[in-house]
């Protein structure tokens, strides 16, 4: 293993090597790491009031009563506002970017705990939540439904008795594959295991919440937001359809954004409360929800109850799977994703494998639990789908007594069939899937590692190797097939070059931590041949960047990314014709060198891209037809997907006294094909593999039987610390995306997708001499104890 | 009622509410953002700030109890211009993402150098498991602080011969 030690002759070479990709310092860090950051809670503008939310204290119940005048009296209270104010306005409800509805307050009946009832404006934080301690509320309880597996029984409640002529709990059906050909090849196999996989709900709990400061200008009608969101632009087109008011008079600013991974692609009931409030007062409103807030209110991850079935030769070859899913959605479905796919991505749970069938089917249901559904790094529910065929191949593996990396690599797709089709209709782009799986080996000392497993077993100590291999989807996408809200996943890109040759890059996506100002900067440099340095990027303001939907499941890079490399393709181009005419020769006798064009055959007749700029706006005649300035803009629309793969070994030890797991070792190698900035990368996916253990191992959102949330704070709900993770082993493999015009394909979650089947099955296959085949997660010391006993240990 | 404390070596007197939070007096009265707030039960560490040398979590001091004493913050750490070796640590070590956790990151990781300019990668990760990183996975933190301690070290027997 590499020590900490050695790592630090890794210097940075941003300074030896000024253009282009590579290891490069971020241009973001000067101001992080001073203090000088920019978050919305930062913001204070002269004579800004609170706003503080009330929150339903229990599931279910219908509203009686609102008491608001002892709040209202509160010395400091500006206003009290409750659902039957906001209805007025028509504002009580607005729409999800699920096309369903949720209550901004409820009006009616309380669906979920920490559900919007009320909000108070104040002076200062402490008066507004004094305020709404006052706030006396009477609820008619009713009896929840909790349990996802009992919602659609005949006798449950109608949660969703605001929907006309609604009568059940049932949210949607989805089905994927071909059913009958899944059966007849399931008929013929030699082995069919089948077991029930359960992926709890966890939340993506960024270490800053959700909150936003709202601004409205009455003589100028205008209304600037600035909200925690990863998506600013859609987040406006909302606002202008539920508030009526007219888009270009609102302006959403996402300024630096402390964490986000998902948790801030909603609309939450917070951000239009902060508005109201605004609009209302006439005064700035800033509205910061507490960390109890964020874990019960706001877009929760997984839940989702997955039957697997895998059928397989009996020497190993895979030939079908098969789930039903049973899904949790909430009180509302406050699911982001593509339109036409309400499961998200869920159809890619095929694997990395050349199966000859498969086929999903999946009942979604209300349930008295906050709305939500897709975050937490979930790339569309490809952490659920990876999570179903990782453990389903391991189940497998067990029984057919295989070892576990053998059986995949007997099965991976092959390189040469790519383009590769899967058996639900997704198109592979590119793979090399052995020679990741090799390499992960290779780092990990696989051979090494099971000889010492062996010797540890027959001692009687507990020593788990588990493998995981997975193909992402990223880069939503296509706009053929693609939208959210009926806005297509296409993105704006804006490239200036100013006359001194520095630029300017705008872009429609929002960095939350990734590091957009350096990679972005590093695409447009290596493009067009200006350090990155005097690269400014510029997002998150819709007044000043091209429309796009924003980041979430992995998507700046594909998409944003592409954007990026295409409008400074599209500047070199006319910069290209400006170069002819300044070096009196045609554009078919130039060559481009980073930086600068030359006349082919003599280098020393060259102009750099500076000296075209300053051209550009400068004196004199530019070739015909071209106008003044050095500038383009450009918009996206993917042809396809892109697919990041990766191998992924754990190894753990199970302290046979304490049930302990302890994550010894994590080998890490990962595709994402074209690497930009391998320090941000790596950083990316260190990220989420200790995501990865924290769902594995400790984080759950449980809830009790009248809907109490049992995981609303810090305390309750487990996120690991440096003391739960090893330190990361990672390598790479390069497999350009070949229709990406860099070949990138996207890092930001392969590893929150990959890492919890590995820890899973490397927990698994710690207890195999207990004769256990499968555990749900989270596999805390409690779970993993029982599970040693041989006794039952309810999944959710 | 009236404070009186030493922040970052300035004298403040200000009035305050007696409940304030010495986050929120930091935050939104003394307009110091650097020092953030992330949960309601003491666990993140994102408010973590120095009370007379010693790491402390600012969301779990009331203003009133730092009276008469010395608070330091990440606004703090930089002196006369020059950064703190462990926040050019972080820097070059890709030891932040959001930048959220990082000030109360620094703050321990500095606590920690002035007690043992040479600590082991368990000793960093037992001083900063107080506190959550949602980003970094937090090798990259131990190695920031790494990088401080190494460097310093150099620096020290750079000035020495
Ligand atoms: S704000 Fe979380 S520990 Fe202080
Ligand atoms: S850098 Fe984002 S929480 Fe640590």
């Amino acid at each position: 293993m590499t020590t900490v030690e050695t790592r630090l002759t890794e210097f940075a070479d941003n300074n030896e090597k000024p253009v282009g990709y590579g290891r490069m310092l971020r241009k973001e860090d000067p101001r992080l790491i001073r203090g000088q950051g920019n978050y919305v809670d930062d913001l204070n503008l002269p004579g800004m009031l609170h706003l503080a939310i009330l929150r339903s204290p229990v599931a279910h119940a219908r509203i009686k009563s609102i008491d608001t005048t002892a709040a209202a009296a509160l010395e400091g209270v500006v206003a009290i506002v409750t659902g039957a104010d906001l209805a007025e306005k028509g504002l009580a409800w607005m729409p999800t970017l699920s096309n369903d509805v949720q209550a901004v307050l409820a009006t009616d009946k309380v669906r979920f705990q920490g559900q919007e009832v009320a909000f108070a404006i104040a002076k200062s934080r402490y008066i507004a939540r004094d305020a709404i301690e006052l706030i006396n509320v009477d609820y008619e309880i009713l009896p929840p439904v909790v349990d996802v597996r009992k919602a659609l029984d005949p006798d449950a409640a109608v949660i969703r008795d605001d929907l006309k002529g609604k009568t059940n709990n049932h949210c949607f059906d989805w089905e994927t594959g071909d059913a009958a050909a899944t059966q007849a090849v399931f008929d013929r196999a030699d082995v069919v295991v089948s077991e029930e996989i359960v992926y709890p709900r966890v939340h993506p709990a960024p270490m800053e919440t959700c909150g936003a400061v709202a601004l409205f200008d009455a003589v100028e009608g205008q209304l600037t937001l600035w909200s925690t969101t990863q998506a600013p632009h859609a987040h406006r087109t909302v606002y202008a359809l539920v508030s009526g008011l007219p888009e270009h008079k609102i302006r959403v600013i996402s300024p630096d954004i402390g964490g986000g991974f998902g948790n801030k692609v909603p609309i939450y009931p917070g951000y239009v409360c902060a508005i109201v409030a605004a609009l209302v007062t006439g005064k700035p409103v800033k509205w910061m929800e507490d960390r109890s807030e964020n874990l019960s209110s706001t877009g929760f991850a997984r839940d989702y109850i997955m039957k697997g079935e895998i059928a397989a030769t009996k020497d190993g070859k895979i030939l079908a799977v098969r789930t039903h899913v049973l899904a949790d959605h909430g009180a509302f479905n406050g699911t982001a994703a593509p339109v036409k796919y309400p499961a998200g991505f869920f159809g890619v749970f095929t694997g990395s494998y050349d199966l000859e069938a498969a086929y999903c089917s999946m009942t979604a249901v209300y349930t008295n639990k906050a709305p939500g559904g897709v975050a937490y790094a979930c790339s569309f529910r490809i952490t659920e789908a990876v999570y179903l065929i990782e453990r389903m191949v391991d189940c497998l593996a067990y029984d057919l007594k295989m070892d576990p990396a053998e059986l995949r690599l007997k099965n991976f797709i092959k390189p040469e069939q790519f383009p590769y089709t899967t058996k639900t209709g997704w198109v592979y782009d590119s793979g090399e899937y052995e020679r990741g799986m090799r390499l992960a080996m290779e780092l990990a000392g696989y051979d090494e590692l099971r000889k010492e497993q062996e010797e540890k077993r027959a001692r009687g100590e507990l020593m788990g190797i588990g493998i995981s291999f997975f193909t992402e989807a990223v880069g939503a996408g296509p706009r053929k097939d693609m939208d959210i809200l009926g806005l297509g996943m296409a993105d704006g890109c804006e490239l200036r070059i100013h006359p001194t040759g520095k630029a300017v890059l705008r872009l429609s996506v929002k960095s939350q931590g990734q590091g957009h100002e350096t990679t972005f900067a590093q695409i447009v440099a290596e493009e067009i041949g200006i350090p990155p340095s005097d690269i400014q990027v510029l997002e998150g303001d819709t007044d000043n960047t091209p429309f796009g939907l924003g980041t979430y499941g992995s998507r700046s890079t594909p998409v944003s990314g592409a954007a990026a490399a295409l409008v400074a393709r599209k500047v070199r181009d006319k910069a290209q014709i400006i170069a002819s005419g300044m070096l009196e020769v045609s554009v078919a006798d130039l060559e481009w060198e980073k930086g600068s064009f030359h006349v082919k055959g003599d280098p020393s007749k060259s102009v750099t891209i500076q000296e075209i700029a300053f051209k550009s706006y400068g004196a004199g005649d530019l070739p015909e037809g071209i106008e003044g300035g050095l500038e383009a803009q450009i918009c996206y629309n993917p042809s396809n997907l892109t697919y990041p793969f990766g191998a992924y070994i754990c190894v753990v030890d199970i302290d046979p006294g304490t049930a302990q797991v302890k994550v010894r070792r994590f080998i890490a190698v990962d595709d994402c094909g074209t690497r930009i900035n391998e320090m941000i990368i790596e950083g990316q996916v260190h990220g989420g593999l200790t995501d990865g253990v924290g769902m594995a191992l400790m984080e759950m959102i449980a809830f009790d039987e009248d809907g109490n949330c049992l995981g609303a704070s810090l305390m309750d709900y487990l996120i690991p610390t440096a003391l739960e993770v090893p330190d990361w082993e990672t390598g790479h493999t390069v497999t350009p995306s070949p229709h990406h015009p860099i070949g990138a394909k996207g890092i930001g979650e392969s590893a929150t997708v990959g890492s919890p089947p590995a820890i899973v099955n490397a927990v698994v296959d710690a207890l195999k001499p207990f004769g256990i085949r499968h555990a749900d997660m989270p596999l805390t010391p409690s779970r993993v104890w029982e599970t040693m006993q041989g006794r039952h240990v309810p999944s959710i | 009622m009236q404070v009186s404390i030493n922040v970052n070596g300035n004298q403040v007197n200000e009035e305050i509410e007696d409940r304030t939070l010495l986050v929120h007096f930091l935050r939104d009265q003394l307009l110091l953002r650097g020092t953030h707030w992330g949960c309601d039960t003491s666990n993140c560490g994102t408010c973590v700030v120095w009370m007379d040398g010693e790491p402390v979590k600012s969301c779990t001091v009331l203003a009133a109890m730092a009276d008469g004493h010395e608070i330091r913050t990440v606004e703090g750490l930089e002196q006369n211009g020059q950064l703190d070796p462990v926040q050019q640590g972080f820097m070059e070590c890709h030891g932040l993402q959001c930048g959220f956790c990082t000030p109360g990151m620094m703050m321990t990781a500095r606590a920690l150098l002035d007690r043992n300019p040479d600590p082991s990668e368990e000793e960093i990760r037992e001083a900063i498991s107080g506190q959550i990183c949602r980003c970094t996975g937090y090798a990259t933190i131990v190695r920031s602080i790494r990088w401080a301690a190494v460097h310093e070290a150099s620096a020290k027997q750079g000035s020495n011969s």
